[in-house]
């Protein structure tokens, strides 16, 4: 009977769980999480502070999960060093696991900038983890002034979470547009202008230059009065322990598209790894929830003895603001590195479209959102735009723009 | 399994299946009370060109990306039908951005809504198939898709 260790609990790990189940009813399942709870909906914090997510449905899987899957979740555990060539891993109590299989699934940590005088504020919180979520709860008033720093994903769906229960919010990001790592500045603006709209005050292009307890000295020279500070700047990839075993890391652990990490029994799965953007052609880190479970549930199946590759990912996000949602995937190559775009708008929304050599390399989308996944699909598949009807696509996501044979396959056959 | 499929030739684009799903899964007994003046928020919908129209709904896919992709792991997979837990769901629109299919929309109130076969409600089988005037939609087993 083999022994799988998964080191980290976060979706990878249920993914890899999963996976592992999936070929092997019976080998045995150990998870090492850091945090003190079972498996949970990460992304869900911010609704959970919006009052759109209950506690209770915070958990990813249902009660039973590591029970049904015999999976034995070690609480408030963490790995202190991988020796991969005993294949064994030691524990923060002192204890040591030994396994044939192990998944490096740690994740990411907040980066917290060294900005002076950050010491001094008393009322400071990341935006990574449920403590982090109700640790903050903890520290909202009604009369709160919140200063956040990145208007970046965490930043801007943790203002979304708490607008309703203080009184101001100030979102500062050193980049000249709100969400820079998804939308170019045209759909930035829109995404930015509906959010002033709902109360939030942006200074963009500036950032916390030194810090008092209350108070915030912009680059700019202006100054922020503050109550709470949310450091939501971005993530590092958690790869220490890995790289003090012997692994590759660059930015995330480098992974094959088995999952495997340079170490022999290793893999690794989610926001610590790196894997091949296929939109872009290039390395990089994909932190998302689907790649991290997909990611998960490939390094679960290959570490159980089948065989499945995960070859196509892409960055993909959804995200909404008061109702507002934007909707993007893939690359947006410049005019001047052979992209095009293609864009519509209409009462309803924006609809930015690239393409690059002929293929759908990535889209931008606010408000319009329906059936997009038509064109993460064209892009995730590398569809050449000359076998389908791209005219058609420009105005709508549909797939109409397949020729009838490739539909009906697609649909499973005509009756 | 069984799933719904459709024939594009003969397809008429007359909207009906779109409407008997609304009323199928609007828990009313009188049609006109559940659909009459009021929008409709149906699981299959009509798509297509001056020259062809097809339904689509939810392909029921072995190895779902909705499923897992889903951010509040409200949706799954129970004996092979796709399901929503709609209290669950914060209506991220994830599922939408990843459905190659284009099958999954939110309904009046945000919440995401797909087609679960009529099985979970007082049709018992799927009412689009049945209320279809030119039999272009089908239910029936047919070989698996991926």
């Amino acid at each position: 009977m083999k022994h799988y260790l998964i080191i980290g609990n976060g979706i990878a790990a249920a993914g890899c769980i999963e996976g592992i189940r999936s070929v092997d009813p019976d080998g045995a399942v150990t998870v090492a999480s850091k945090e003190p709870h079972e498996v949970y909906c990460r992304p869900l914090i911010s609704y959970y502070l919006e009052g759109k997510a209950k506690l209770e449905n915070l958990p990813y899987r249902s009660a039973d999960f590591y029970g049904s899957m015999g999976a034995a979740l070690l609480k408030g555990k963490s790995v202190q060093a991988i020796d991969p060539a005993a294949h064994t891993a030691a524990l923060d109590d002192g204890s040591t696991l030994s396994y044939d299989r192990a998944c490096f699934a740690a994740g990411s940590s907040p980066f917290v900038p060294p900005i002076p005088g950050l010491d001094k504020v008393k009322q400071k919180y990341t935006f990574m983890t449920l403590d982090d979520a109700l640790a903050l709860e903890q520290a909202l008033r009604p009369d709160s002034r919140v200063l956040i720093i990145g208007a970046g994903l965490i930043g801007l769906k943790c203002a979304e979470g708490i607008r309703d229960r203080v009184a101001e919010i100030t979102v500062c990001d050193l980049a000249d547009r709100v969400l820079p790592s998804i939308l170019d500045q045209t759909c930035a603006k829109m995404v930015q202008d509906h959010l002033e709209a709902q109360g939030l005050r942006f200074l963009l292009g500036d950032t916390s230059a030194a810090l008092e307890e209350n108070r915030a000295h912009m680059r700019s020279g202006k100054t922020v009065e503050f109550d709470v500070l949310v450091l939501a700047v971005g993530v590092r990839a958690n790869t220490s322990l890995l790289r003090d075993a012997g692994g590759e890391v660059n930015r995330g652990v480098v992974t094959d598209e088995h999952m495997r990490s340079s170490l022999p029994d290793i893999y690794a799965a989610g926001d610590c790894t790196e894997g091949m953007d296929i939109s872009l052609g290039q390395r990089r880190v994909l932190a998302i929830l689907p790649n991290a479970y997909m990611q998960g549930f490939t390094a679960g199946v290959n570490m159980a003895g089948g065989d499945r590759v995960f070859d196509n990912a892409i960055p993909m996000n959804a995200i909404g603001f008061f109702g507002l949602h934007a909707l993007s995937a893939g690359t947006a190559f410049a005019p001047g590195d052979g992209g095009e775009c293609f864009e519509q708008r209409s009462e309803r929304g924006l609809r930015r479209l690239f393409t690059k050599d002929g293929l759908l390399t990535g889209f931008m989308l606010i408000g319009d959102t329906a059936r997009v996944g038509i064109y993460t699909a064209l892009i995730r598949e590398r569809t050449p735009l000359d076998s389908i009807n791209f005219e058609l696509l420009r105005t709508a996501a549909t797939t109409a723009a397949f020729p009838a044979q490739q539909r009906a396959k697609k649909f499973g056959g005509a009756v | 399994m069984k799933r719904v499929y459709v024939n594009e030739a003969w397809c008429l684009g007359c909207h009906l299946c779109e409407y008997n799903c609304a009323f199928a899964n609007s828990g009313l007994a009188d049609m006109a009370l559940a659909l009459k003046g009021k929008p409709i928020y149906p699981r299959i919908h009509i798509e297509g060109t001056e020259q062809i129209s097809y339904a689509v709904s939810c392909r029921h896919c072995r190895d779902p990306i909705c499923v897992k992709s889903c951010i509040a792991g409200a949706l799954s997979r129970q004996d092979g039908v796709i399901r929503i837990d709609q209290d669950r769901c914060v209506g991220c629109l994830t599922c939408v951005l990843v459905c190659p299919y284009g099958a999954l929309a939110p309904n009046e109130n945000g919440v995401m809504q797909k087609c679960e076969l009529c099985l979970q409600n007082a049709c018992g089988t799927p009412a689009c198939v049945a209320g279809c005037p030119n039999r272009a939609i089908v239910y029936e087993e047919r070989e698996e898709l991926p």
